[in-house]
């Protein structure tokens, strides 16, 4: 389960742990997670309710320090850095789409969009309209204009996805990105967003509770109790697991 | 820095923008704050000014009271012969004795006489006000007056006009003609418009009791002194203190804070201004961080994508600043267009450093208030505003 240690990944963790001190003891709510995403692939974390599957990816989005352990991405650790680094890196070398609330509500689509360029002073005239393609790409070239409050659910996501994407970050995350959606349109969005992150090469992580949804990814990582389980990686393994079958 | 200020300030305009009604309303809300605060300043400066506005105007330095008369001036007599020994002390310029009683103008064109503060000074002395139109007093013994401003507006009274005076003296109303020989600039004294009449005149038709009635010698009420160099102030003061019997003296701001009711009047008022400011700090308070607990997830994402802490207060103080502002011009503007409204007879003077410095106050608040809202939305961490955290 350890990555090979000679080729570099946008994302390679070492032995993280997460513990928390609670009146009932020590809990490791990672335990030991080594993994790696390559450029261009796309992986499911999957697992039970409180596998450690968000607090692994809250992690990996440099929202929350680990106990132990290494998190390079691009070559440079998160678990040794400050808060304003990690702001820093979370701004330009990450991209997140969260399950809800994911816009801001008083910006209008491409005005969110924009707003990963403009915190990273690289809003110009390019910018403004790859904003503006990525969008029409997604199907919201007649939503440019509208606020959250105006857009589906599915509409606010394809937004979210945008906004992940249109800053070139190293790594793009998904926390239940189809958590809030009928099951037509979460398949629509989970398939849009693994498209991006094939074509434009980004290392991508959707955290999901929906097993259907993985048909999309390239390798599952079964979480269990805080530790990696099990990895799926061949096509048949991840369409069995997607239907609903045994996968032990 | 630039970038910083820059990204706050398009995150604060774009939300005010989209929630125009909500921000608008907490304008309105600072804009009756402002109204109260500055009619509360200027209902001080009004009543502070329609006490003080003679003394404050008048060409002297130092006031000479009879001594424990606890510088009330009603309360003090001065003979004549003070006058002279006070003239005599080193480093005084100039001395005028100042008078002070009641009396009622009677107008033919107006139901209600006009009461007024009926002043008598030495022509060519201190106490005397310089005249906006007309020509100064000419003799102590002249039938005439020069009106202020105030008395000029309320009774139409023009130079030239006859003047009729109603006293009482003794137990009967006597009625006096002067001439109005010019017309000075407001000087309100005890919150009454103001006639000056010369010294000896005003000795004859002030009202009196019976037993002063046959008094030949004019007692004044105070001795108003213009010193040689005025910055010796200290040392001419004490030198009359010591060389004239029985007397007290007193600056002008001292002889203000010493004019009756004044310091309690205007340290009440002050404290209902305070308390108006106060309030304001609670109201925009209030709002911002009912605002900041809305808003918790929508914080929460600009942080998780990368917003820097200091943006996120930079746009709330932003924000603040902007809607305190338009709040004090709408407040501003709507105390301008009342106070037209007002008829001079109303106390309500809008003084430009008072109002200055009550807008000034205003502005300070609301980033006051919001500090706390600042503080929240500093410390929200996106993991749980997300509900991220286990």
């Amino acid at each position: 389960m350890n990555p090979p240690t000679n080729q570099s990944y946008p994302l390679e963790t070492r032995s993280v742990v997460k513990t928390y001190d609670t009146d009932f003891g020590i809990i490791h709510a990672v335990d030991d997670v080594s993994l790696h995403v390559a450029p261009g692939e796309f992986v499911a974390l999957v697992g039970p309710s409180g596998s450690g599957k968000t607090t692994m990816l809250s992690i990996l989005a440099a929202l929350l320090q680990p106990s132990s352990g290494r998190i390079l991405l691009d070559g440079i650790d998160l678990a040794s850095m400050g808060e304003k680094e990690r702001v820093r890196m979370r701004r330009e070398k990450i991209g997140f789409t969260f399950q809800a609330n994911n816009l801001v509500p008083y910006l209008n689509a491409v005005e969110n969009v924009e707003l990963m360029l403009r915190l990273n002073n690289k809003l110009d005239k390019t910018g403004k309209l790859r904003a503006r393609e990525l969008l029409a790409r997604l199907g919201l070239g007649e939503r440019l204009h509208n606020y959250p409050g105006q857009m589906s659910g599915g509409q606010q996501q394809r937004v979210a996805i945008a906004r992940a994407l249109i800053h070139n970050p190293s790594l793009v995350l998904a926390d239940e990105p189809t958590a809030s959606l009928d099951t037509e349109r979460a398949y629509q969005v989970v398939e849009t967003f693994a498209g991006l992150i094939h074509e434009q090469d980004r290392a991508g992580i959707m955290v999901t509770h929906d097993l259907r949804m993985v048909e999309f990814v390239d390798r599952v990582l079964l979480m269990r109790d805080g530790k990696l389980v099990q990895v799926f990686t061949t096509h048949e393994e991840i369409m069995r697991l997607a239907r609903g079958g045994p996968h032990d | 820095m630039r970038r910083l200020f820059s990204m706050a300030g398009y995150l604060a305009i774009k939300e005010i923008w989209h929630n125009k009604g909500r921000f608008l309303l907490v304008s309105m809300v600072i804009g009756l704050i402002t109204l109260l605060v500055l009619f509360i300043a200027a209902l001080g400066e009004g009543l502070g000014n329609g006490n003080r506005e003679y003394i404050s105007k008048v060409d002297a330095e130092l006031i000479v009271y009879q001594a424990k008369s606890d510088f009330l001036i009603g309360a003090s007599r001065l003979p004549r012969n003070r006058l002279d020994d006070i003239s005599r002390v080193n480093g005084v310029s100039d001395t005028g004795r100042l008078g002070t009683s009641n009396a009622s103008i009677i107008l033919p064109d107006k139901p209600a006489p006009l009461k007024v503060a009926l002043l008598g000074v030495d022509p060519g002395h201190p106490g005397e006000p310089g005249v906006l139109q007309g020509s100064q007093l000419r003799s102590n013994t002249a039938k005439e007056a020069i009106i202020d401003r105030s008395t000029a507006l309320r009774s139409g009274l023009k130079i030239g006009d006859n003047l009729v005076i109603r006293t009482t003296q003794g137990t009967e109303d006597k009625f006096y003609d002067l001439t109005v020989a010019g017309i000075a600039e407001g000087q309100q004294y005890s919150l009454q418009p103001s006639i000056f009449v010369p010294f000896n005149t005003w000795d004859k038709v002030r009202p009196k009791s019976e037993a002063e009635l046959n008094m030949s010698n004019p007692i004044a009420n105070v001795v108003l002194v213009k010193l040689t160099d005025p910055n010796a102030l200290e040392q001419v003061r004490q030198r009359i203190t010591a060389e004239v019997n029985n007397v007290d003296v007193a600056t002008i701001s001292q002889a203000i804070q010493a004019l009756p009711g004044y310091s309690a009047q205007q340290s009440t008022l002050n404290t209902q201004g305070g308390f108006t400011l106060f309030i304001g700090i609670l109201v925009i308070g209030g709002f911002f961080q009912i605002q900041v607990l809305q808003k918790v997830p929508q914080i929460g994402v600009l942080k998780a994508i990368g917003t820097s802490n200091p943006v996120v207060a930079w746009a709330a103080i932003i924000q603040i600043i902007i809607i305190t502002f338009i709040g004090v011009l709408i407040g501003g503007l709507f105390s301008y267009l009342f106070s037209l409204t007002f008829p001079p007879t109303v106390p309500i003077v809008f003084n430009g450093t008072t109002s200055a410095a009550a807008l000034a106050a205003l502005m300070i608040i609301g980033p006051l208030g919001g500090l706390v809202s600042i503080r929240y939305a500093v410390r929200i961490e996106p993991l749980k505003a997300l509900g991220l955290s286990s």
